[in-house]
């Protein structure tokens, strides 16, 4: 290998063993890595293949001794770190290594003001005077684009937003302009648009530091935004690594493979003839509006209008989403038409039926046919009930012999591939996509009509979502099904849903055939959405179809 | 109105009119209540005489108004409250405002004493056991606040007796300063001083379980979070850690825990006062109980409710202040 620029950071057959009891020895075996000056490095993998462990061993901040690194070595500008001291240790974090995390809402300290915390980075590793050390943190929240820096930086993290906060980690990772960054999925909790920027900001930063980035995700679409090598983990092994343009599109291994293949490409489906199937689902007029509360003895709270004049029509056997960013109130559409959040106006027709204007008891008929299948499949589970009563439950509650409903039960479980012995299982002794298979069986148990889904795969790896998206598909094009599927990833709208509707600020801002929307988007804020799609440009290339 | 006030006053003045519907349940609720018991001032006074005839008794009643219907009774109690008359007491045949004033600096005293010191304590020791959890230090600090929570207050006030007092001969057994001394400056104040170290150990020890406990959990559960990591990332040492990121939002909950436990302080103060003949609230409440000395009584009550409610208000103030998340409004 010619070396053209000095690498930052050398993995060589780095191992970080796991405690007894663990499901695999390692949780890293044998890693080589090397990152080099200005150059961003993804390490891809799905969870639990050991990523963020790696990015722990490098800053020596992993949870000993349960997880230790018992093997390899980790060179940092040529200098071994493995045996260094905790002040050594110290003295290089956040000074010539920094890390930017995951979730900008819990990784900044509630109680400290936005400055504060920058602040803190300059007091602990550079000698310099308070004004300097102010003056320094608001060029850095300057060069990060956030608006107004000195009131930012008397700001608490909860007074800014989830975009911002995340440009303000970042500002206070880089404001000693590190030799190398660890990105932990930086951009997996923001929304498109935010995600595209702080991307960019990344990227933007980076080539004017010259400093090597560790950028470690688990989607496809942003190694193909930011990434100019990549290396694929499968269970703490490295399958695969090579430039951006080789993995990506010319993947060797199997696994990589088979992860590139589960990225749903942006193609919508083709548009079917013009549907003459009956409407079973029509919302006319809805709006809600959550009340300013308060008066003369409480505090008051501002009023909040979540959804305002929408409608829809869903016919039989369609699938319509709901896409949009997060406070767009596709969430509220999703209770609203379940009427588990009671409306301020419009109807909701059920086969003709108001289900909004229903007294109690004609509701609980009605909910039969219309069914929900919930985001968290790990916190939509009863955790004390077994598997064949939490999906014969509703049949029972709706006067089924409960003798017959379990027997169903155990069909169900075989309609969503689980095998039959899961019936007497607990919901924690599952993984989070068969988890969702159970969630799902729950709602086919009602034999309902429609099935509103509430970003049911965005908890899920790239792989087990695209098995869960194919078995919707699948039940739905078998049992007629209708769905009206709430989601914020635009490549499994594109994938899956006829018709789509974008959703801003609780208003339609677009609707139609999602093939059209997508082609030729005609809001500037359909435009904005696709427009930050990360990896846009990157069609998957299509591979065998074992990949799923 | 154009009338402009800061926020906090707005909020102060909020609370206050929120508070005065509580105080007149909590008044119109024990009076009902007392007044189920058996037996009225009357009846303790004619005990004490050893007997009198009927006549004279209906004259006392009637007297005292306590002829009337209870609803009579009650509206006469509830508006001279309104002007804050709490009536006279017949048993120390002075007004109840000056017997309740002359006992609460005691019970104050006390309160003030044994809830900082458990607070200090409790948090301390808790923050040391949480960043050692599981640990031998841990253990033995964890069995200690066991120990201290399991052990009722009137027993440990007289072990403290038997061993200070009576063996040791080092602390005075009972009483809020040595009577027939007449110590002046600060003389008196370290007399008063000794004679409370056991009363607020007593009481204190219970309190410090609790603050311990929570704490522990409560820094086990922060030290944990995301952000600590951050500031970990960032090269701060543990020391740093601790104070900056950990504590200060370790202590949030052991705060409303501090607003809940002031009141319950009050009622525990009873027994204590009662053992080590601490002329305070408690010992007169007690007393109160037992003379029947309905007047006093409900002057307690009130002056609880009106200290739980100003606390209630203090811990919220506080809280505010140490968590920038909330805005009182």
């Amino acid at each position: 290998m010619t070396t053209t620029a000095r690498s930052v950071l050398e993995l060589r057959k780095l191992q970080i063993s796991l405690p007894k009891g663990a499901d695999r020895p390692h949780a890293l075996e044998a890693l080589d890595l090397t990152i080099k000056a200005g150059e961003i490095v993804c390490l891809v993998g799905e969870s639990g293949s050991g990523k963020s462990l790696c990015a722990g061993a490098i800053m020596g901040l992993l949870p000993e001794p349960h997880v230790r690194v018992t093997g390899g070595a980790i060179r940092f500008m040529g200098e071994e770190l493995r045996g260094k001291s905790e002040a050594q240790m110290r003295a290089l974090r956040g000074a010539d290594i920094s890390m930017i995390f995951q979730e900008p809402m819990t990784a900044l300290n509630p109680q400290k003001t936005v400055g504060w915390q920058i602040d803190e980075v300059l007091r602990l590793h550079a000698k310099m005077t308070k004004t300097e050390r102010k003056a320094r943190a608001i060029e850095m929240l300057e060069r990060v684009h956030i608006p107004d820096p000195p009131s930012a930086y008397n700001a608490y993290p909860h007074q800014v937003s989830g975009g911002q906060r995340q440009r303000v980690m970042i500002a206070m990772s880089l404001v000693l302009s590190p030799k190398l960054i660890i990105a932990d999925e930086p951009t997996t909790a923001l929304d498109v648009t935010t995600q595209l920027q702080i991307l960019k900001l990344i990227r933007e930063l980076q080539d004017e530091e010259g400093a090597g980035v560790l950028f470690i995700t688990h989607d496809f679409g942003v190694v193909a935004e930011i990434a100019d090598k990549v290396a694929v983990l499968c269970r703490g092994e490295l399958v695969e690594s090579g430039t951006t343009d080789a993995v990506l599109n010319h993947p060797q291994h199997p696994y990589t493979k088979a992860l590139i293949g589960a990225v749903p490409a942006l193609t919508p489906p083709p548009v079917k003839a013009a549907s003459t199937a009956p409407v079973v689902l029509k919302g006319t007029g809805l709006k809600k509006t959550f009340a300013a509360r308060g008066g003369l003895l409480s505090g008051k709270r501002k009023a909040v209008t979540a959804v305002k004049d929408l409608s829809f029509e869903l016919r039989q056997g369609e699938t319509l989403g709901v896409v949009g960013e997060s406070g767009s109130g596709k969430t509220t559409v999703s209770r609203i038409v379940t009427r588990l959040l009671e409306c301020d106006q419009g109807s909701v027709e059920l086969d003709g039926t108001d289900l909004l204007a229903a007294s109690p008891k004609e509701l609980r008929a009605l909910r039969q046919h219309i069914q929900m299948v919930f985001q968290d499949p790990m916190a939509s589970l009863n955790p004390r009930k077994r598997v064949v009563d939490l999906i014969a439950q509703g049949p029972i509650v709706h006067g089924a012999n409960p003798q017959k409903a379990r027997e169903q039960a155990k069909k169900l479980l075989e309609l969503v591939e689980l095998s039959p012995a899961a019936a007497n299982r607990f919901p924690h002794e599952f993984s989070g996509g068969q988890r969702q298979r159970i969630g799902i069986a729950r709602a086919l148990a009602m034999e309902p009509k429609v099935i509103v889904a509430d970003e049911p795969v965005s908890a899920l790896d790239v792989s087990v979502q695209a098995q869960v998206l194919k078995l919707l598909v699948d039940l739905r094009d078998r049992l007629n099904l209708s769905l009206l599927f709430v989601t914020h990833d635009l490549r499994v709208a594109a994938q899956l849903c006829d018709r789509i509707i974008v959703m801003q600020k609780g208003e339609i801002v677009e609707s139609g055939l999602t093939a059209e929307v997508f082609a030729n988007p005609q809001h500037p804020y359909t435009q904005n959405l696709l427009s930050s799609i990360p990896g846009r440009d990157w069609t998957p290339p299509s591979l065998q179809p074992d990949a799923a | 109105m154009t009338l402009r006030m800061p926020p906090i006053l707005i909020y102060a003045l909020r609370r206050l009119l929120q508070a005065i519907p509580v105080v007149v349940l909590i008044m119109i609720g024990t009076f009902l209540l007392l007044k189920l018991a058996p037996g009225d001032t009357v009846d303790a006074l004619v005990g004490d005489m050893g007997g009198a005839d009927a006549a004279f008794i209906a004259r006392l009643r009637a007297e005292y108004g306590l002829d009337q219907p209870i609803w009579v009774q009650l509206w006469r109690y509830m508006t001279k409250l309104a002007t804050f008359d709490f009536g006279w007491s017949f048993v120390y045949e002075q007004p109840v405002s000056t017997v309740l004033m002359d006992r609460l600096g005691t019970t104050l005293l006390l309160m003030a004493a044994s809830l900082s010191i458990a607070f200090t304590a409790g948090i301390t020791l808790g923050a040391i056991a949480a960043r050692r959890a599981y640990s031998v230090t841990d253990n033995l600090i964890s069995i200690l606040g066991l120990v201290f929570y399991a052990t009722p207050s009137f027993f440990l006030s007289l072990m403290l007796m038997l061993v200070f007092s009576v063996k040791l001969g080092w602390l005075p057994v009972g009483g809020i300063k040595t009577i027939a001394a007449f110590y002046t400056g600060w003389d008196h104040v370290w007399d008063v001083a000794r004679h409370l170290i056991m009363p607020t150990a007593a009481l204190s020890l219970i309190y410090l379980a609790f603050y311990l406990r929570l704490m522990r959990a409560s820094v086990m559960e922060v030290a944990d979070l995301d952000y600590v990591r951050t500031a970990r990332a960032k090269g701060a040492r543990e020391g740093r850690l601790m104070i900056h990121h950990i504590m200060r939002n370790a202590l949030l909950p052991v705060i409303t825990l501090l607003g809940l436990q002031f009141s319950t302080v009050l009622g525990g103060s009873i027994v204590v006062e009662t053992i080590f003949t601490l002329p305070g609230l408690g010992q007169l409440a007690y007393q109160s109980v037992v003379q029947r000395d309905m007047n006093t009584l409900m002057g307690i009550i009130f002056l609880c409710a009106i200290i739980v409610v100003v606390v209630n208000f203090l811990t919220d103030l506080l809280y505010a202040r140490l968590d920038s998340r909330i805005e009182l409004a």
